[in-house]
């Protein structure tokens, strides 16, 4: 049997093909091509894996590392979790419910470099905002952006600050998408308010769930702009991410080193995203 | 539409051809946003401009630091540079490749009456000089408050021991001793950096040997005493308390006012002063950081940042009649009018009568042989890109002198392998 002939011809793809390959495909490949080099932009040398050698002996490569599962995971975690909550209380019918939606979603629109000086006022270990105002309570604020061991975590707290409205917003539209009568049927079976939430909406509402893990870990994993604005990956290295450490040997001028980093960043996050999305998908069909 | 184009075409050909492409170019310049460039730069186009009307310039500014070293690289790269540009001599200097893509300037009548101390970091692996100086030398050392000193009876101290004294009496009178402001991470390197002449004193063969890759920090005691000193300031619980996300703007105003008695710095901190408290400039002093012999007492000194021309600029004949001019004695006392800071590299350049005091304490240096040393980034391509994480790691006490040092040198082997020195 014949597969039905499409009625468009192939070279319809072009226009799109063309625009790939110039503004991705190419520049990816020759990014494979320089990360063998040592390329100080004016020409490049060919040193074969000598880069990945250095990269891998950065002295922060594995604080880095670390530092980059550990911002993933909780910014992603966190604002699956609040990003539920807030979605289930926003579509409850409380009072002033639209205008809440609206304020939860407004720092997704503010630019992030602006959202990351702001706060690392506000977040002065003497004049800033946050501690003036614990000091009129009697408390002392920590030193939040130039403590190293606090650092990573005060920019988590703002990630999260300004992604979960994006969570929320998801959630909302996959809260809308489950039925009521599942709702109905529970209650008339007796089930409590928790009991709703755990055996009715939680797994309803996966494949927003799914959405909202895969997009916040992936912008977790390549975070920095929010850590550049705010620590430049400092005090010292404390709150250096792979993509900080990488934008530092760009800084420097070691170009063919930072895209070694590059390729490398690519290879993680795609060794973490398929298989996830694997897993997530397949559950999906068995369910 | 076609004949019009091709008639401004024309005429644009006649006017390059018939050299009257003076007529009405505008010259633009990439300049970084430190107040003292920002002065000369603004005098020198203000007044060339007058001279020939002609001629009028568009200044853009650029960050400092890395991100202004990574800026003048990628323009270099992709021919996007401005017709005249502000930048490093020295090692940031050689990183640019001059050879390649500046412009060369070994030709102008002005370089015959700049001093060769200069010339020679703006000279090129080739031989061709490519820059013209845009300042004054400058001294790299510990600013401070002359009239808590006054007020404590302390005296300038000539070794690092009398420092630590003057420090402890400080503190002890309810003052920051040492102001640091690890906000601007570059701030932090100042000990360590301006601690060459003492190295020198000492070692005198370590930039040779460091270049070669003969001689390290970590087992070359005089060149990890820099980051020594800055553990004991930090241990001594003399900085102060928002010394983490203080600034460089914070840094100078400190120790202009009093509020803190020491600022390690480069000199150019003195036109942030006479720009944000003017009245405070006669308060502020200077000195050379100390080391540990008495008797070897004297200055680390930076070169100025100099002007360059693209190879690639549209307006190299205009560039550089301005740069010839910019070289010149005439230039050099205009600049130095504005910006008082320190010696100008251009023979005869008087500096004017009234100088802030900090300028004073200065000059001596400069008067005897051998009491200034230039910078190991003069003398050494090498200068690893993490020293600054490195330097605010020590002076936040996350880690010890010791293994900073051994971090550095670390560090300064990438840099090493990307210039492709011999034995790396």
């Amino acid at each position: 049997m014949a597969s039905p002939k499409s009625p468009y011809p192939y070279w319809f793809v072009l226009p799109a093909a063309v625009v790939f390959s110039v503004l991705f495909l190419v520049p990816t490949l020759a990014s494979f091509w320089f990360s063998l080099t040592r390329w100080d932009l004016f020409s490049a040398q060919f040193i074969g894996l000598e880069n990945y050698r250095q990269f891998f002996r950065e002295p922060f490569l594995v604080q880095g590392l670390v530092n980059t599962l550990i911002y993933a995971v909780l910014t992603s975690g966190v604002k699956t979790v609040l990003g539920l909550l807030l979605a289930v209380l926003l579509t409850s019918g409380i009072w002033g419910q639209g205008v809440l939606r609206t304020v939860i979603f407004f720092p997704v629109l503010v630019s992030t470099i602006g959202v990351g000086i702001t706060f690392s006022v506000l977040m002065h270990p003497t004049r800033g905002l946050i501690n003036v105002v614990l000091a009129t309570i009697g408390l002392h604020g920590p030193a939040w952006l130039t403590d190293p061991e606090l650092a990573l975590y005060s920019i988590v707290i703002v990630d999260v600050w300004k992604g979960i409205g994006l969570a929320t917003v998801i959630y909302i539209a996959g809260l809308a998408s489950i039925s009521p009568e599942y709702y109905e049927a529970a209650r008339i079976d007796g089930a409590t308010r928790t009991q709703l939430f755990f055996r009715v909406t939680v797994p309803l509402v996966k494949p927003a769930t799914v959405t909202v893990v895969t997009l916040s870990l992936i912008s977790g994993l390549r975070s920095f702009d929010l850590i550049w604005a705010m620590t430049r990956g400092g005090p010292g290295f404390s709150s250096d991410v792979l993509a900080s450490v990488i934008y530092k040997q760009y800084q420097a001028g070691f170009y063919g080193l930072s895209t070694a980093g590059n390729v490398i960043l690519f290879a993680l996050i795609a060794a973490l995203i398929l298989p996830l999305t694997a897993w997530f998908n397949r559950k999906e069909i068995e369910a | 539409m076609k004949m019009r184009s091709k008639t401004i075409l024309a005429a644009a050909m006649l006017m390059l051809a018939s050299g009257v492409a003076n007529a009405g170019t505008t010259l633009s310049m990439l300049v970084d946003t430190n107040q003292e460039s920002t002065a000369i730069i603004d005098a020198l186009t203000k007044a060339y401009n007058a001279k020939n009307p002609d001629i009028s310039f568009d200044i853009e500014q650029r960050p400092g630091g890395s991100e202004g070293d990574n800026m003048i690289k990628t323009r270099l790269a992709t021919g996007e540079m401005s017709d005249i540009f502000q930048y490093n001599s020295g090692s940031l200097f050689q990183a640019i490749k001059p050879e390649q893509t500046l412009a060369d300037l070994s030709d102008l009548k002005s370089q015959a009456n700049i001093l060769p101390v200069f010339k020679n970091v703006v000279t090129d692996a080739s031989g061709h000089v490519r820059g013209i100086p845009a300042g004054p030398a400058m001294g790299g050392g510990i600013f401070y408050n002359r009239k808590v000193y006054a007020d404590l009876g302390l005296k300038v101290p000539k070794t690092w021991a009398e420092f630590m004294e003057n420090n402890a009496k400080i503190k002890a009178a309810g003052k920051v001793a040492v102001a640091q402001t690890y906000g601007d991470t570059w701030t932090s390197q100042l000990f360590v950096l301006a601690d060459f002449y003492n190295v020198q004193a000492q070692a005198p063969n370590f930039a040779a040997d460091y270049t070669a890759n003969k001689a390290k920090y970590a087992t070359t005691p005089a060149a990890g005493r820099g980051f020594e000193h800055l553990e004991e300031v930090f241990k001594g619980g003399f900085t102060n308390p928002d010394f983490g996300a203080a600034k460089f703007d914070d840094g100078m105003r400190m120790v202009a006012s009093g509020e803190a008695a020491h600022y390690p710095m480069l000199t150019f901190g003195i036109g942030n002063v006479q720009q944000n408290n003017p009245d405070k400039v006669k308060d502020l002093g200077f000195f050379a950081q100390p080391g540990d012999d008495v008797s070897k007492n004297g200055l680390t000194v930076w070169m100025p940042s100099a002007l360059y021309i693209p190879a690639q600029s549209k307006h190299i004949e205009e560039a550089k009649a301005f740069l010839d001019w910019a070289g010149s004695k005439e230039a050099c006392e205009l600049m130095a009018k504005v910006v008082p800071s320190g010696p100008y590299l251009v023979k005869d350049c008087q500096l004017p009568k009234d100088i802030p005091p900090a300028v004073a304490d200065m000059l001596p240096y400069f008067e005897k042989d051998g009491m200034t040393a230039p910078a190991l980034e003069f003398l050494s391509p090498i200068k690893g890109p993490a020293l600054e994480q490195i330097t605010v790691e020590v002076g936040s006490g996350i880690r010890s002198a010791k293994d900073a040092a051994a971090l550095y040198d670390q560090d300064v082997e990438k840099q090493a392998k990307q210039l492709g020195l011999p034995n790396w």
